[in-house]
């Protein structure tokens, strides 16, 4: 009989911290599976950021550098500077890559790193309690924009795909969005696609994964994915942002 | 062995590479560019890895990423850039990255001069980012000794995991001076911590400084502090000249050691019971000998290029068993041999008591 279904190899037994109805847990699954469908997982090292990720090194079954906030991309670069041979990639979310950290995200594109960043991006500062982020929509609340985010004094959400779209470095950038198992699948294939870029020494790979938070949104899990459905994907329009060419790891 | 005449920048680059560095990661920022500039030419000859990153911020997390992985790292910056690393050097002192900074300090506050200084020595020695931290720290007197240390450096940052820096300045950086280089290393010591993949290993290897529970974070910081009291124990290296018949020891370190010297050399020819000290590492400092100097009787003389930061480690070292008086220079300045004659000539002809 043909085994279908199994824990992943490369995901960790332990019971992780995210809140009830967060993705966070379907992400870590898709980046397991993709390590484990490419055979990686023991020259696979990962880098965590500083948010609701940042217990990530206990999450996954391999080797693991835990980063200052913002810095993953730069020391992704270190650690893949020393093993060209690994599988490098960060786990960020909006805040850390796209505030604290963009000038280490920007440059780590541009120089075409052959690196792999997940960017969960669910517009919110999560970890220190629902605080503004760069990808906060225009009217949302959130604990520093109590009456909604006014572009006129904090301006806009920033697109990370379409920005990182004006740099020749990258070779692969895709925005998806994991709020039913439709866009589940279709996330899974493109992070495979990601490790599959690096891989095949293509360069630098993104994924950018519109994410929930039910806890700093105010809203059931069900809610939370409606949201996203509804407010983030006509805001964040998911597709692919540059294909990488030549890259098999898309087995369908 | 190869005798060349260098400039420290440059020899302490090579020594580098002698010594087994095979990643750079730097940003330019005067008065060290000669370091980055001549591990972009030298690197792809020995088969490693230099990078310009795009901040100093950036640097120093590369290093740690690099360090981390196992790689025998340096960085190099001038003083407004080591502010900018002090982030990541207290990330790596918490997780326990080994890599060598080197500081080819400026003078400051702020942006300051392109002038040398030595007013980075709190900075250094005393922390310089957040948390319970140590950094051994070496202070090269001449371009021999940008060659040496730096093999020194990393040495002991591999054996004690743990970041040391070089606290040079401009004038350090920037002189030509012969020096015998060591022959190349290759050096692949075993790191059994580092991130390569699991590779077959049964538990992943986290490098980290995350303590999330108050007492993970109390377990790390004592285990820390164990590794810093060995060092302490076992690290102290000075340079002593002339100290055991001396009335005065004058203590310096660096550019203005060299000053000190040249002072001593003229009023030792002239009968003056005079003598020098010269701390080379600045953490561990050398307060044994300090301490057994002032029971000894003698009296000290601290010059620095600075306000006087150093000088509050010769008074703790004395612990008020003997006078001492600082003579500085500010920013941008360096004393004259003979404004240092003058003042020990001074101190000496006030006698004994004081």
């Amino acid at each position: 009989m043909k085994k279908i279904f199994a824990y992943p190899c490369a995901l960790a037994k332990k019971r992780t911290h995210y809140c009830p109805g967060c993705t966070h847990g379907i992400i870590h699954r898709l980046v397991a599976e993709a390590i484990d469908d490419l055979e990686i997982q023991e020259r696979t090292i990962g880098i965590a950021p500083v948010g609701c990720a940042v217990l990530a090194y206990e999450y996954f079954d391999v080797d693991f550098q835990e980063a200052a906030h913002g810095r993953a991309p730069a020391v992704a670069t270190g650690v893949k500077r020393v093993h060209p041979e690994a599988i490098v990639f960060s786990y960020q979310g909006d805040g850390d890559l796209a505030s604290i950290g963009m000038a280490e995200i920007i440059h780590a594109a541009t120089r075409g790193e052959n690196i792999t960043v997940i960017f969960v991006n669910n517009t919110v500062y999560g970890m220190t309690g629902g605080q503004m982020a760069p990808t906060t929509l225009p009217g949302q609340k959130t604990t520093t924009s109590p009456y909604g985010r006014d572009t006129a004094t904090v301006g806009y959400p920033i697109r990370v795909c379409e920005l990182l779209a004006t740099l020749d470095g990258p070779a692969y950038l895709e925005r998806v969005s994991v709020h039913d198992p439709q866009h589940i699948i279709k996330a899974g294939r493109a992070i495979r696609k990601a490790f599959a870029t690096q891989v095949a020494g293509k360069g630098f790979s993104l994924v950018e994964v519109l994410s929930s938070c039910p806890t700093n949104w105010g809203m059931t899990p069900t809610q939370s994915l409606n949201h996203i459905k509804e407010t983030l994907v006509p805001y964040y329009p998911l597709g692919v942002y540059r294909a990488p060419e030549e890259v098999t790891g898309d087995d369908e | 062995m190869e005798r060349v005449m260098m400039k420290g920048n440059e020899a302490l680059a090579e020594g580098a590479i002698r010594a087994g560095c095979r990643f750079f990661f730097g940003y330019p920022i005067t008065p060290q560019n000669e370091i980055p500039e001549y591990m972009a030419r030298r690197m792809p000859e020995v088969g490693g890895v230099f990078l310009q990153a795009e901040s100093e911020v950036s640097a120093i997390n590369m290093v740690y990423g690099a360090g981390g992985a196992g790689g025998r790292v340096l960085t190099s910056s001038s003083s407004p850039g080591i502010s900018l690393k002090q982030e990541g050097v207290s990330y790596m002192a918490g997780a326990q990255v080994p890599c060598v900074i080197v500081n080819v300090a400026r003078g400051g506050p702020g942006l300051g001069g392109l002038t040398p200084s030595q007013s980075d020595y709190f900075q250094a020695t005393k922390g310089g980012g957040h948390g319970d931290y140590r950094l051994l720290v070496y202070a090269p007197g001449n371009a021999q000794e940008m060659v040496d240390l730096i093999g020194l450096a990393f040495d002991k940052a591999e054996a004690y995991r743990n970041p040391v820096m070089i606290l040079s300045d401009a004038i350090m950086g920037q002189m030509m001076e012969p020096v015998v280089l060591p022959p190349l290393r290759e050096v692949a010591p075993d790191k059994p911590w580092a991130t390569t993949g699991k590779h077959g290993r049964s538990t992943p290897n986290v490098i980290n400084s995350l303590g999330i529970v108050g007492e993970d974070l109390e377990r790390i910081n004592i285990e820390l502090q164990e590794k810093y009291a060995r060092m302490a124990a076992d690290e102290v290296r000075y340079e002593a000249d002339g100290v055991e018949d001396a009335d005065l020891v004058v203590v310096a370190y660096g550019t203005s050691s060299r000053v000190v010297r040249s002072a001593i050399s003229r009023l030792r020819q002239e009968k003056m019971k005079v003598g020098l000290l010269r701390p080379i590492t600045l953490w561990p400092f050398p307060q044994q000998v300090l301490a057994e100097l002032a029971a000894a009787g003698k009296r000290f003389l601290v010059v620095e290029m600075s306000t006087g930061q150093m000088v509050e480690d010769v008074i703790l070292s004395v612990n008020d068993r003997s006078k001492v008086t600082f003579f500085g220079k500010l920013n941008g300045t360096v004393p004259t041999v003979k404004e240092v004659y003058d003042r020990i000539r001074s101190l000496l002809s006030e006698g004994g008591e004081g």
